[in-house]
This record gives structure tokens, sequence and C-alpha cells, in this order.
């Protein structure tokens, strides 16, 4: 989208994003999404009195990991207490970094080029979750209000970018850029449905050259799609007002899903004086360079190099087929499709299938071995399995995991091996012979006239270039 | 008189047992506990439960701890599984703690009995335990007096011989100066030296907890007992607990004891005549004086009364009535949390928290918590300029002895400054020692102070060991 005039957005993005550490930030408790509520709670995490935070030292090295793949330093540390009372925060504080923040002075390139800064990429705890019954569902206003502490103490790293996006299609890039990063790393799921990685905007707007706008903080981002539009929307607004002579009051503004608009939540006057300071129950973090290298050389290549090399196989990609390979990194499908690569398997075929029938079945994608996607495709180009029965094979692998000539012939797809097919062609030139001689005479398109009876008798299992490659060899 | 050692020397021996140490101590708490007001609860069939089992391990051939069937008194500051603890404040009413604190744990192990949970000032804050929201704690020494606090509870339980120890915590001086007020030994450790988990905190960077005795070597063997490092407590010290005991007569030949000019300075005659006495009973040891002056420590009151409020204010924040403890019913949330704070929280608690509160705030933090944090390295390196020329340092405890209920309940400024040379210790973190030696008006005990830099226990307790004997103690 581009904005009216000569007006220009400047968005900058706060990603939280919680660690997928067995065990809570500050306590021994499970992390883990979707069990019962307050089933994963202890005192710490509870924050009864008396209670005492341990810093969970994973959580610590998956913080490392982030910093080390956003080109962070990595810097003495401490934890400072944020105060604020809120019913599902049990201590009435959060403890997060303030001043001093485990990373810091980092930034993201992006697949088209442009670098992002990231200002700083700190840890904190998650607090517990509300879920507000009857009356307006809000706080405010609500029947009830019930509240499931499970979440609370989970460990979190906010990742805050620096002011360098210019439209909502570079954020939306960013923040799915650095999802593939999070994931890579092992930090995280990257699950914003789960709200294991949420995005808060800041956006603002200005004419070229001129200082920065005032700014709005856009909350309740639960999708790249929601992250893109409420960025529209809320420049859009922005602009509107200026152009009607109004000015912009720095806040804090909620998303709508249903409406696709932004509100007012709080006001910078409403906002809340959190009275940070140095948190007294944990000592500095100072993380020694053995550890860190230690951190450094566990980690796996990252999305971009991934993407490089996966690019790189391909000697000039279409426009569709770099969309195609940036699913796959996405989702990181590419180990998978880099081994059939080396296999021999035409990348193209590789990446559409992974693009294509992997993306649809990711649930199960845990099931199929990288040995199993290989030969699948391998015998799709050997022309024992048609394109479609690939496709089926694929299925049944994501499904249910297995051997795909074991699962191609459970499906009964074995009996359009070489032999058979000719059998069958034999039989339709005998059934029609003025097509066949027209075919035999030059006639190329009465090629698809048969394909079309093999495919109808074979029920679509056929090899449409197969059927080819027999027709002519019988020409 | 009774002293840990020697019941649990008794009990081990089969002598005697648990359970009827246990008896004892109860009927001493039945018969002087509605006078003096020292227990809030007293937890008789968990108490008879873990005698039995000391009895049990006992009877077996094997050895029970040290504090084998040892009854103590625990502060209502500490948690203790099922136990009512209350911090004397109305907003922790009917709470029952699911978890043991640390200190309990390693208590129980050795053998020791908790018999119940003592009296405070409401979360630790005050210096007589009138501030209790279940009234004020009398002294046994004399029931017109304040015990001191805010471990006051703890202190009058061993005063009165209802335990011959008790558990209390110190965070301006709530062990030393009740300690002092009683009669008794007080000892504030090295901070991190006993772990804080389920100490339900009042100002955490200060906060330590310590044993209330009768005897030097009583504070020793409860310190071994609960020191040493606890993975559960992040600003634990890494090390095993010290080895106390056995220096407890190592005595003071050849050790530099520097008498602080401010830690006498404004105190009551008898006071500083006491703290003289003292100096001599050193000298007489072994021991070389020097006189030091460390005026930073003039600056210890205020840095304090900015430090500790502005964590309580933090740390008391989760008492909010959505999970336990009072809940005062309201419209909404916010309103919820006001009503029941409002009910729940005493008048010196919300003063502090106020205090805090402002400390901390936008545009006043650099002026007030900001200069405090500065004033305190200022404090740490001027103890560390001090124990360059002395190896242990010297003065009062308190400026005078007991006090009379009211006497400085109407004056905040009076109160508090009852804790001036026992807060500069907490601001640096190291330990010191409350040890009884002498007495002043109406033949009240006065404490004598003996501080340390970090670490020094062994020390301080067997400098306190020559002084407990010099006062003709023992």
């Amino acid at each position: 989208m581009t904005l009216p005039g000569d007006w220009e957005m400047v968005v900058g993005l706060e990603v939280h994003t919680e660690l997928k550490t067995n065990t809570k930030m500050f306590c021994g408790c499970a992390n883990s999404f979707g069990s019962q509520p307050n089933t994963n709670v202890c005192p710490v995490c509870l924050g009864l009195p008396g209670s005492l935070p341990v810093l969970n030292e994973r959580a610590i090295e998956f913080a490392m990991a982030i910093g080390i793949a956003l080109h962070c330093t990595i810097a003495p540390s401490t934890f400072h207490r944020k105060n604020y009372f809120y019913p599902d925060m049990p201590k009435d504080f959060q403890i997060s970094q303030y001043d001093l923040p485990i990373n810091s002075n980092g930034y993201l390139d992006l697949p088209d080029g442009s670098r992002i800064s990231v200002e700083r990429a700190h840890m904190e705890e998650d607090t517990g979750k509300s879920t507000h019954l009857g009356g307006s569902g809000r706080i405010h206003g609500a029947d009830r209000s019930l509240v499931d502490y499970n979440r609370s103490g989970v460990p979190l790293v906010e990742i805050v970018s620096g002011p360098d996006i210019r439209n909502s299609a570079q954020a939306r890039a960013y923040a799915s850029e650095l999802r593939g990063i999070l994931i890579a790393t092992g930090a995280s799921d990257g699950r914003m449905e789960e709200g294991s990685m949420r995005i808060d905007a800041n956006v603002s707007v200005r004419k070229p050259g001129k200082p920065f706008g005032t700014r709005c903080e856009i909350k309740n981002l639960n999708s790249l799609r929601s992250l893109q539009r409420a960025i529209d929307y809320e420049a859009l607004r922005q602009i509107e007002v200026i152009e009607d002579g109004g000015v912009i009051r720095q806040e804090t503004r909620h998303w709508d899903e249903n409406t696709e608009t932004t509100s007012t939540m709080r006001t910078k006057e409403e906002a809340e004086d959190y009275r940070y300071f140095r948190e007294p129950d944990l000592v500095d973090l100072d993380p020694d360079q053995v550890w860190q290298d230690r951190v450094r050389e566990a980690m796996g290549p990252m999305p971009a190099q991934r993407r490089r090399e996966l690019v790189g196989r391909f000697s000039s990609p279409t426009d569709a087929q770099l969309d195609a390979i940036e699913v796959v990194i996405d989702l990181s499908l590419d180990r998978l499709v880099m081994t059939a690569i080396d296999e021999k398997v035409d990348p193209n075929l590789a990446v559409a299938r992974a693009a294509n029938e992997l993306a649809g079945g990711l649930g199960g994608i845990a099931n199929l071995t990288s040995d199993a996607f290989t030969t699948t495709l391998r015998m799709e180009e050997a022309g024992e399995l048609s394109a479609t029965q690939a496709k089926a094979v694929l299925g049944e692998l994501l499904a249910a995991g297995g051997e795909p000539r074991a699962i191609a012939a459970a499906m009964g797809f074995e009996q359009l091996s070489s032999d058979s097919l000719g059998a069958t062609i034999g039989e339709l030139i005998a059934q029609h012979g003025d097509e066949w001689a027209r075919y035999c005479e030059g006639d190329e398109k009465l090629a698809q006239f048969f394909i079309g009876l093999v495919m109808k008798l074979t029920k679509g299992q056929a090899n449409g270039k197969a059927v080819i490659a027999e027709l002519q060899k019988r020409r | 008189m009774t002293t840990a050692v020697a019941i649990a020397q008794r009990v081990q021996s089969g002598e005697s047992s648990a359970v009827a140490e246990l008896e004892v101590s109860l009927e001493v708490i039945r018969s002087r506990n509605e006078e003096l007001n020292v227990f809030l609860h007293v937890d008789e069939d968990g108490a008879r439960a873990m005698a039995k089992q000391v009895d049990h391990v006992v009877a077996s051939g094997s050895n029970a701890g040290p504090l084998a069937g040892v009854p103590i008194a625990i502060k209502d500051n500490l948690c203790q599984t099922g136990v009512p603890t209350t911090c004397s404040s109305r907003i922790l009413e009917g709470w029952r703690p699911p978890y043991n604190a640390t200190v309990i744990e390693r208590l129980v192990a050795a053998g020791a009995v908790p018999v119940g949970k003592t009296n405070l000032d409401e979360f630790a804050m005050g210096s007589s335990t009138e501030n209790s929201a279940y009234g004020p704690t009398r002294n046994p020494l004399d029931p017109s007096r304040v015990p001191g606090g805010s471990s006051g509870g703890s202190a009058a339980a061993v005063a009165a011989g209802m335990t011959s120890i008790a558990l209390g915590s110190d965070t301006g001086g709530s062990i030393r100066q009740p300690a002092a007020l009683c009669g008794l030994v007080g000892v504030k450790p090295t901070y991190g030296l006993v772990s804080r988990y389920g100490l339900i905190a009042f100002a955490s960077s200060l906060d330590q907890i310590g044993p209330l005795t009768k005897t030097v070597t009583d504070a020793a063997l409860v310190l071994e007992v609960i020191a040493g490092h606890d993975p559960m407590d992040s600003t634990s010290l890494p090390e095993p607990a010290p080895s106390l005991m056995a220096h407890l007569n190592d005595g003071v030949a050849g050790k530099r004891v520097g008498l602080v000019r401010e830690l006498i300075e404004g105190a009551d005659e008898e006071v500083v005549a006491s703290v003289h006495r003292a100096v001599d009973v050193l000298r007489d040891g072994g021991a070389t004086i020097v006189e030091l002056s460390i005026p930073e420590l003039h600056l210890g009151l205020s840095a304090y009364y900015l430090i500790a409020p502005a964590e309580a204010s933090s740390n008391l924040a989760r008492y909010d009535g959505v999970r336990y403890g009072l809940r005062v019913d309201a419209d909404d949330v916010a309103a919820m949390n006001e009503a029941t704070r409002t009910m729940g929280f005493g008048a010196e608690v919300k003063r502090r928290i106020m205090l805090g509160t402002y400390a901390l705030s936008a545009g006043y933090f650099d002026a007030y918590y900001g200069q405090a944090l500065k004033v305190r390295t200022r404090m740490i390196e001027a103890f560390r300029s001090a124990y360059l020329e002395a190896d242990l340092l010297i003065g009062a405890t308190t400026p005078g002895v007991a006090f009379t209920f009211g006497s400085k309940t109407n004056d905040p400024m009076a109160m508090y400054l009852n804790d001036v040379f026992t807060i500069p210790t907490n601001l640096a973190g190291d330990p010191a020692v409350s040890v009884p030696f002498g007495t002043g008006e109406a033949g009240l005990p006065i404490g004598v102070q003996l501080l340390g830099p970090g670490r020094s226990e062994a020390m301080l307790l067997a400098a306190a060991r020559v002084l407990e004997v010099g006062d003709g103690r023992s």
C-alpha cells in the first residue's frame, strides 16, 4: 500500500517470544501450552510470600542464541522489577531487564536486502492469563474474571527493532524473518496463534526528511496479516487526523480483528509509572566468553544463509520458484529439500512438492524422513508414480509415516508400471484406430486424447509423461 | 539455665526425651503467653509429632542431629507448611503456606522442634513489636516495657524461658535490638549466609535470618545448622555452612578491635560504660584496641529509610486480595485491591509503602532511591577501609535499655533512631552480633555489638564468647 501524498510511515516493532525451555524462567514448573489451568504452578510462579526466583540457565542460552543470530552485543546485564498491579501478575511486579539488557545493538537483514536495526533483545517473565466472563468481556465491566497462572513465569525475550521500517510489507517481512530466526535457534516455536510470538507495532507518520511524528503503539496483533493491516490502517488514520488539522496523541491502541480498526486503550497521561528498580532477589548476569562460544557453536545456519544455499541450486530461479523457496525456508522444510536435491532430484520438483504438499500437512512432518521424501520424488521422476500418485504417497507419509514403495503398493499404484500401462495403451489403440492413424501422421494434439482415455481408465493414476513415452514408442 | 546444647545432649543420651522437653516448653508458654503475647500460634500437634519422630530416631540408635529435641520459636514471617503465617498483619489472616522455608527444613533435619510462630512488628517494620495487628508483646524482664523489635516475640520467647532458642530476621537490627533489650545473644549473619527462601520479604537486599539465644554457644550451634548454600536463593553464598562451634574458644588474642566513635555517640551513659568495659575485657583477652571514626555511619539511617521502604513497596504489592489472605470485596478489581490493602495493612506499613513508592517514582528516583544507593556504596567502602585498620569493630547495639510502651509510638523518628547503630551493617551486608554485657537503668540488660567483615561469624562469635565469660555469664 502506498500512502497518500508524500507521507512516509515510520514503524518499529516489539516482538515478544516465549522461550521453548522445559521449565519456567525462575522455577521448576513445566513450561507447556494447553495444560489444565493452574496445574503448572508452585510457590515461586504463584509469587507466594517468601518465595524467591532462580534464573533458568537454558533461558539464558536461548536469549544469547537470539542475540547472536541478530548480531547483537552480549553484555553483562541485570534484572529489574516493573511494578504495576494486575490480577494475572502474581507478585504485582514483572521481572524484566531494563537499562542493561543481555543483547543490544544488533540488526536483521531482510530478503529484499534492507537492514533493520535491533536496539535490544532482553529477557523477562510472562504473566498469567486472564479470561473475563460476562458483561463487557474486558477486565472493566466483566461479571467474573478467571486467572490461569500456568503461563506465569514462562521465559520471554522481547526484541525491539529500531524505527527503521518504512511500510507494512517490510514490517511483515521483518516479523516473518525474525520468526524464522527464532525457530532456527530453537528458542521458540514462533506460533502466533498460541501467543508464543506476540507483536506490538509503534507507528508514526511524517513528511520526508522531517523529524519523527508522535507514535502510537498498536497491541493485539495476532497474525502477520493483522500486523500488516493494522499498520496500514493506523498510518492512514494518523494522516487523516493531521490533514484535518488535528494532532496525534501518544497512546496505546487496540487492534480489533473484526472491525479491522484501532481504538484507544490508554493515553500517555494514563500510562503507569512502573517504578523500575534492580531486582534484589537476583544476581547480575554475566555469561563468560566460553559459555557464549558454546551457544554460538551449537547454533545451526540461520534462514538467510539457508535461503542463499537453496537459491544457489537454481540456475536462474523464476519469481514463482523464489516464492516457493520462501515458503520452504519459512516452514523449515529446506533440510528435506536439500537432501533430495543432493540425491539428484530436480530442485524445482523438490521445492514445489515441499511448498505445496508438505506445507499442507505440516502437522505430520515428524512422520516424514528425508529418505522417504527423496525416494517418493525419485519414483515420480522415474515415471513409477504419476504426479497425483506422488502427492497421494506424500500425503500418506505425512499422515502415518512409512516407506514410499510399500505405500505405493498398498495404494495399488504398482499396477501402473510400464507393463500394465503398455497393455492398456495397446487396447486403446485397437479401439481407436482412426485417431491412432492421425497421431502417427503427426497430429500431436491426439496425444492428449489418448492421455485422457488412459487417465479415465486408471482413475487418474497414470503418469502423463509415461503415457506419451509409450505412445511415441509405438508410433 | 537451659540451653539448646544441654537439651540436645539430654535427648540424644536418653536422659530426657524430645516429647518431655516439648512439654516443659508448652507448660511455660501456657503459663505466660497470655500475659506476654509472645506466640501468635502454638503448633502443639505438629510439634508433638516432630518430637515423637526425634524420639523414634534416638530409640533406633541413630543420631537425631545437633538440635535433637530442642524446641524452637519461629518468627511469624517464616513459612512453615500448614502452619498459619501472618507477619502480624491482618492482610495474611488465615493463610497457611504450602511449603517450608529452607531454615525450617534444616532445623527439622537437625532434630529441632518448631513449637509455634512468634509476634513481630507487622512485616518486620518496627523496633518494639508495638506495630503488630495482634497486639504488642511484653518484655519478660519487665512487662511494662517493650521487648524490642521487630523480632520481639522471638526474643521474649527465649527471655521468658518458653524455648531456649528462636529464629528472627534482621533487616535493620530486628534480631540484635530485641536481643539487646531482652538480654540475649542475637546474630545478624553475612548477607547470603542463610537462605532467605521462605522468609516473607520486607527489604530483600537487607533481610537476613539469624538466631536469638541465651548463650553464644547456642547461637553458633543454630547458625551452623541453618547456614550454607541453598539453590533456592540466588543471593545465597556458594559455600557450605562455616565451622563455628570449633572456633568458639579461639579468643581474641592478637585481634585488632576498633572502637567506633559513631557506634556509641548519643547512647546512654550506662550503655557507653558497658561498651568501654567490654573493650577492657577484650584487651585483657589479648586484643589491641584502636579508636576509629567512620563518619559515613551517620548517613545510614536516611539511606536505610529510602532503600528498605522502596523494596518493601514492591515486595508488599502482592497482597492484593486476589489469591490469598484478606479480601475486601468491591465493585471492580482495582477497588477491591484498594479496599483490601486499606483494611489489611497497619499505619506503619502504609507509611513505608508510601515512602518507598515515592522514592522510586519517576522524577524522584535519582534524588531519593538513586542517592541512597550511592550512600550505600560509600558505606560499604567505609567499612572496607575500617577493616584495614581493625579485624573487628565494637559499639553499642542500642542507645538505651528497653523502653516503656507508647514512649516512641507517636514519633516515628525517635523509634527509627533506636536502630541507628544496627542499620549500617545491613546496608554493608556484613555480619554483627549483639551480646549482653552489663546492665543499665532498672537493672535491665545492655547489648554490646561486635561487627566484622563478610564471613567473619566465627571470629565474631569467639569474641562474643570472651565477653560472655567476661561478663560472668558462664
